[in-house]
């Protein structure tokens, strides 16, 4: 039978400043999302959502708990590793965008192929399918300075899917964009989740967002409050 | 792609950037011209000295430098001759036999230092025929002297006069001898110039009863580059009886000053790349503080910290290659040119300089090691200061990095 667990979370817990004045940014979080899913991490401000992202995706050690992802406990690797894991299994969207301002948006997609050594033909006809998919084709050549918030969290979209990820994280996606951005970029992803089973986790305050989620976990003081999830599918 | 990039990032802030490319241009050009310039300058008063008495190498009769005295002369035949003339490098050679003498004409007494000379082979290793001021230079086969005309006007002597040399001979036998003097020399130099006066070779060996003997087999190069190669094979080519010299070695007081003006210069450039060090250094320091948040994406996205420590290495490496290869460009005209038209000093220095015999000129030369030799300290200048943003770099925490 297919192993569908993408990410398997275990107990996680994160405390900063434990030897001063401990903070508990998150608290025993059990989390267990499959492939295809399309997520939405919500909760008020400080609640440890990025946190938590942040220790998913490898860039956080956990203070207890282990994170497996498609069978690898990522927190047992050590950090040469870990960044081999992330560029090879991991994909990201940050909420700044975060490309690189010296390369084009071509160049921003085919970078990550680069680092995976991956040859110049296959990158080449990778990054004209990911810039068609995320409605980019005729920005190829533009450096990020030259396009809108809501197309760089496109070419942004695209990098991340560059590398052909186990799964995307996406911190905030949409904070900084117009509705009409926002609306594009959903529209992207749900298209790419939908076709692709690319499995989507969002951390998000946007009601764009959560509506258009499938399932969506609530954290209150770094624990899960409420996971709910349509029809089909039984979290708790 | 990392060289890439790095020429990119450079380019981020063009302004700064190009103002640490204008220092580092400028701190090339001028330690490279100050270095050529040194250097010409160096060259020409070896040449200068070398040509003016010494030769590049000298052969002497073993302990001879220590002791001058006719005991310690040595006796040349063809044997030594073809040995020196043989030796690879070699381009001339000319024996001398030098004693020191009382001059007398009338009631006139001076000391002098005396030297036989074999005139065609001196005149084409020291040029000397060139100092002559009056009368004729003397052939090899001639009975005439040669006298420098500060010694002639102490003496009260012309052209055509007769000069009494007395000296103890080889063996301490009395050595006299009257000549007439075919020539007046100059020398910029004031002591030589009251003092010296030229034998034809044979003429001193009679005079101071020491036939087929010199104090000296004087030795010019075709490459002064290759001087320690050829005292070498002189060595190895000449009976052990017999001290093989460079200039370096008969003249230290020289080599000394050309070391200590040497290490001046050093400081001089040491602190010329100490100003720039800081230039480059506070341009890596801000485009480590702008860009923690872009280093910290990279981590996070799956780039080795290694990967953007060497990016950045490349960057300063990139600045400093950009800086170091204009300001090389822009030295190799002015270095050219005072390698064509020397400075020229006049008045009072000039005169000091003639006095020894020097013509008052700062020539540059044109020398590609000290190109290559600006541009590697430079690159290593860069590359060095680049360490300390590379293990900022090493010791990123992409989470903190990316919060700012």
């Amino acid at each position: 039978m297919e192993n569908r667990t993408v990410i398997d979370a275990h107990n996680l817990s994160k405390v900063y400043n434990p030897d001063t004045i401990p903070v508990n940014a998150v608290n025993g979080v059990h989390l267990h999302l499959e492939r295809g899913e399309f997520t939405a991490l919500v909760g008020p401000s400080g609640s440890g959502k990025t946190t938590l992202l942040n220790m998913i995706g490898g860039l956080d050690q956990p203070t207890t708990g282990k994170v497996v992802i498609n069978g690898t406990d990522i927190t047992a690797l050590p950090p040469n590793a870990l960044i081999d894991f992330r560029l090879h299994n991991i994909g990201f969207v940050f909420q700044a965008f975060n490309l690189i301002p010296v390369l084009t948006a071509r160049e921003n997609i085919e970078f990550i192929m680069l680092l995976q050594k991956i040859p110049a033909q296959e990158r080449s006809r990778r990054v004209e399918e990911l810039l068609l998919a995320v409605g980019l084709p005729d920005k190829a050549d533009a450096r990020p300075a030259q396009l809108s918030g809501g197309q760089q969290q496109r070419v942004a979209v695209a990098r991340a899917l560059a590398s052909k990820p186990q799964f995307i994280l996406a911190d905030e996606p949409t904070a900084n964009l117009d509705s009409h951005s926002a609306s594009t970029l959903l529209d992207i992803m749900e298209k790419l989740n939908t076709d692709e089973h690319m499995t989507f986790l969002f951390s998000t305050h946007d009601q764009r967002v959560i509506d258009r989620a499938r399932r969506v976990i609530t954290l209150v003081d770094g624990s899960i409050a409420s996971d709910t999830a349509p029809a089909g599918l039984h979290h708790s | 792609m990392l060289s890439i990039l790095a020429w990119r990032n450079i380019w981020r802030n063009r302004n700064r950037s190009l103002i640490t490319m204008a220092s580092i241009a400028g701190a090339v050009m001028l330690s490279v011209v100050t270095t050529s310039l040194q250097k010409g300058v160096f060259d020409n008063l070896i040449r200068n000295l070398v040509s003016l008495y010494t030769g590049y190498v000298q052969v002497h009769g073993d302990g001879y430098w220590d002791e001058q005295t006719l005991d310690n002369s040595f006796e040349i035949n063809d044997s030594i001759r073809d040995a020196v003339s043989r030796t690879p490098g070699v381009t001339g050679v000319a024996a001398r036999l030098e004693a020191f003498a009382l001059a007398s004409a009338g009631e006139k007494t001076r000391g002098c230092l005396v030297v036989g000379i074999e005139p065609s082979r001196e005149d084409r290793l020291t040029r000397l025929q060139s100092k002559l001021e009056q009368g004729n230079f003397i052939s090899d086969s001639s009975g005439e002297a040669l006298v420098a005309e500060g010694l002639a006007a102490k003496l009260r002597l012309g052209v055509g006069d007769t000069l009494v040399l007395l000296s103890q001979g080889y063996y301490g036998s009395t050595a006299a001898g009257q000549y007439r003097i075919a020539g007046l020399l100059h020398f910029g130099s004031p002591d030589l110039n009251d003092r010296v006066c030229y034998l034809p070779l044979h003429v001193a060996q009679y005079w101071l009863d020491a036939p087929q003997r010199a104090t000296a087999l004087a030795i010019s190069l075709d490459d002064p580059g290759d001087l320690r190669q050829t005292q070498a094979a002189l060595r190895a080519a000449l009976p052990a009886t017999l001290e093989v010299m460079n200039w370096e070695e008969m003249m230290p007081e020289i080599v000394q000053h050309i070391k200590t003006d040497t290490v001046g210069m050093y400081i001089f450039i040491a602190v010329l790349y100490l100003l720039i060090s800081f230039g480059i250094f506070s341009t890596l320091l801000m485009m480590l503080s702008e860009r923690r948040r872009e280093f910290g994406m990279l981590v996070a996205l799956g780039m080795r910290k290694g990967k953007i420590a060497l990016m950045v290495l490349l960057e300063s490496v990139w600045l400093a290659l950009v800086g170091s290869l204009t300001g090389l460009l822009l030295s190799w005209p002015i270095v050219w040119y005072l390698t064509r038209y020397p400075i020229r000093v006049g008045g009072d220095f000039a005169k000091i300089y003639e006095r020894f015999g020097f013509e008052a000129i700062f020539p540059a030369t044109l020398y590609a090691p000290i190109f290559i030799e600006q541009t590697l300290v430079v690159l290593a200048v860069g590359l060095i200061l680049a360490f300390y943003p590379a293990a900022q770099i090493m010791r990123l925490n992409p989470v903190a990095a990316m919060r700012q």
